[in-house]
């Protein structure tokens, strides 16, 4: 078809119907997304119980988010709660697919079994293992919400029985993604077993590795469903001056307390450790999308 | 050849047995009375210790809110919200890779900067934006699922939109075909695989989800079961654990049936979903 404009007289018929195909999507995109994202932002710099009372207040609430001892320990904790978790799922979703990806028999059955948990809702896994976790900590007299080394490793056996099926999946697809030739080459060039996984398979799988690094990155990051369900922070702990930091709590959770519980923060000191949330979450984002296209290029 | 796995065989064997350990402690507590529940969870129920079918009775009306209303309400609002997403985020995906002019262009950077965004920035505008705009009950609450869910649809969509070759709309187009026409006739029914896919993704995101619906809809009205299985633990010092764990194993099931039914376009939507780009 004839060239006008750079658009065929197909694409520019086409064109006219803008209204109907982008239309809804873009109006309930501005409500869901767009006006909430730019709102939020502006409520970070203004001080405010109620929206309509809202004022300007500068810096002001990120100067208190960061002098927020909490806040502070529920970063910590989410950071090392994240490489515990992304370390943890990812070797033991590596190992599970280095062999499911092999024609051995009972493979569906197992892949099955360990995609399982995948499809349980957070709020619903939280439940589950805090029951298990109790009926095997009440032997000794204790409870998952007593210490918060039991939340912390509580947490850590439950994210990664809900995610090690799903991060398998996407190695598998990895492991079969090599291609066939290279792996008989490398036989017959008597490499064994060991060998051709740390010299064929795992150079030729580094796309798919880091695709699983950082999707456990974010995932852990941004944790909140299980939180809420398994510890919702507990145990506290009190401070000399009479403050409290929730021990277990991470940084969603920390927001959404701020914003919904007895915080003595206003809400405008919610918003902005929102907006620290979201920069951080960004951050991961942008590092991933910067280290994936220099293996492209 | 075989012969080598078996002991590889033998392993995933014990550790699937494991694997499915929490689910079937879940089923056979909600067999045992509350006091049991905590002291003996991993026992069997014995004849002092079962219950019947007396959770699965009482854990209906628990917690003053019929957990059937729940559930419909679950229900309700997962086959909306993934009716309105698929529709028009196929149309919207579509559209922007047939045109490319710079409203799509910005439309489709905003789509992937909002994956980006965590929940948390937006919530509390957003329950305000729409309680103005009653948006704030079931029948109405997908529009807000459209919103929050479009990017990362459009963004799926598009992949495999781009697959499609424009040469047979366009000969579609010389038939007479209008573009709307051409749509719905043409380019859906070649878009059906990705539709799973994505309708896979969108179900469960919708049915398991709890924050935005716990803090947009009016709680004492409407539920959905995450909801109603959080209210319990949430509002009762004093849980019935039996009965919670009745209504925990109500809730999963179907899951896993329709798991069970489905799992190779299950296991290969949520694969696709996650290889996005």
């Amino acid at each position: 078809m004839k060239k006008d404009n750079g658009l065929t007289i197909y694409q520019k018929s086409v064109k006219k119907w803008g209204w109907l195909f982008l239309g809804p999507v873009m109006l309930a995109f501005a409500v869901g997304f767009l006006w909430p994202f730019l709102k939020g932002l502006y409520l970070s710099f203004c001080d405010f119980r109620l929206i309509s009372e809202a004022k300007l207040s500068g810096f002001d609430n990120y100067v208190k988010a960061f002098s927020d001892e909490s806040f502070m320990h529920s970063f910590l904790f989410t950071a090392l709660f994240t490489v515990v978790s992304m370390t943890v799922i990812n070797l033991l979703a590596f190992t599970v697919a280095y062999f499911l990806a092999k024609e051995i028999r009972g493979m569906k059955i197992f892949r099955t079994v360990f995609f399982m948990p995948n499809l349980i809702g957070g709020i619903v896994l939280g439940y589950i293992w805090s029951t298990i976790f109790d009926g095997f900590l009440s032997m000794y007299e204790t409870s998952v919400l007593m210490e918060s080394k039991y939340g912390f490793w509580g947490l850590i056996i439950m994210l990664c029985w809900q995610q090690v099926g799903y991060m398998m999946i996407i190695y598998i697809a990895g492991f079969k993604n090599i291609d066939p030739a290279v792996l008989e080459a490398a036989q017959i060039d008597g490499a064994n077993g060991r060998q051709t996984l740390l010299k064929i398979m795992i150079p030729n799988m580094i796309t798919t590795i880091s695709i699983c690094l950082f999707l456990a990155l974010t995932n852990g990051f941004k944790l909140f469903d299980q939180n809420l369900a398994l510890t919702a922070g507990l145990p506290i702990s009190m401070n000399a001056d009479g403050t409290s930091i929730k021990t277990t709590e991470m940084m969603a959770l920390n927001i959404f307390n701020t914003f919904y519980g007895q915080s003595s923060f206003g809400h405008g000191v919610a918003q902005a450790k929102a907006v620290i949330f979201f920069v951080l979450v960004s951050a991961i984002g942008i590092i991933q999308l910067k280290f994936t296209d220099r293996k492209k290029g | 050849m075989k012969k080598k796995y078996r002991g590889v065989i033998a392993v995933f064997a014990v550790v699937s047995i494991i694997y499915v350990l929490p689910v079937l402690a879940v089923a056979v507590n909600s067999f045992k009375k509350n006091t049991y529940v905590k002291t003996e969870t991993f026992s069997l129920p014995t004849e002092e210790s079962f219950a019947g079918t007396d959770n699965f009775v009482k854990g209906m009306t628990f917690g003053n809110y019929p957990f059937a209303k729940s559930a419909l309400y679950s229900v309700l609002i997962t086959v909306l919200s993934t009716a309105l997403i698929l529709l028009f985020a196929s149309m919207a995906a579509w559209y922007i890779v047939r045109v490319n002019n710079l409203v799509c262009k910005i439309f489709y950077y905003l789509c992937i900067f909002s994956m980006v965004v965590p929940f948390q920035m937006i919530m509390y505008t957003l329950v305000s934006t729409a309680d103005k705009l009653k948006l704030n009950t079931p029948f109405t609450i997908p529009v807000i699922y459209l919103g929050v869910g479009a990017g990362m649809a459009i963004f799926l969509f598009r992949g495999f939109v781009q697959t499609i070759p424009i040469e047979i709309e366009e000969a579609a187009a010389i038939d007479g075909c209008s573009p709307v026409k051409t749509f719905f006739k043409v380019v859906i029914p070649m878009l059906s695989p990705s539709l799973i896919s994505v309708g896979i993704l969108e179900i469960m995101w919708v049915w398991n989800d709890y924050l935005l619906p716990f803090l947009v809809l009016d709680i004492t009205e409407y539920r959905t079961i995450p909801i109603h299985i959080q209210y319990l633990k949430g509002s009762y010092g004093t849980i019935d654990l039996g009965a919670t764990m009745a209504l925990i194993l109500v809730s999963i099931i179907p899951v896993i049936i329709i798991y069970i039914i489905c799992q190779e376009k299950i296991v290969g939507g949520v694969a696709a979903g996650a290889v996005k780009g």
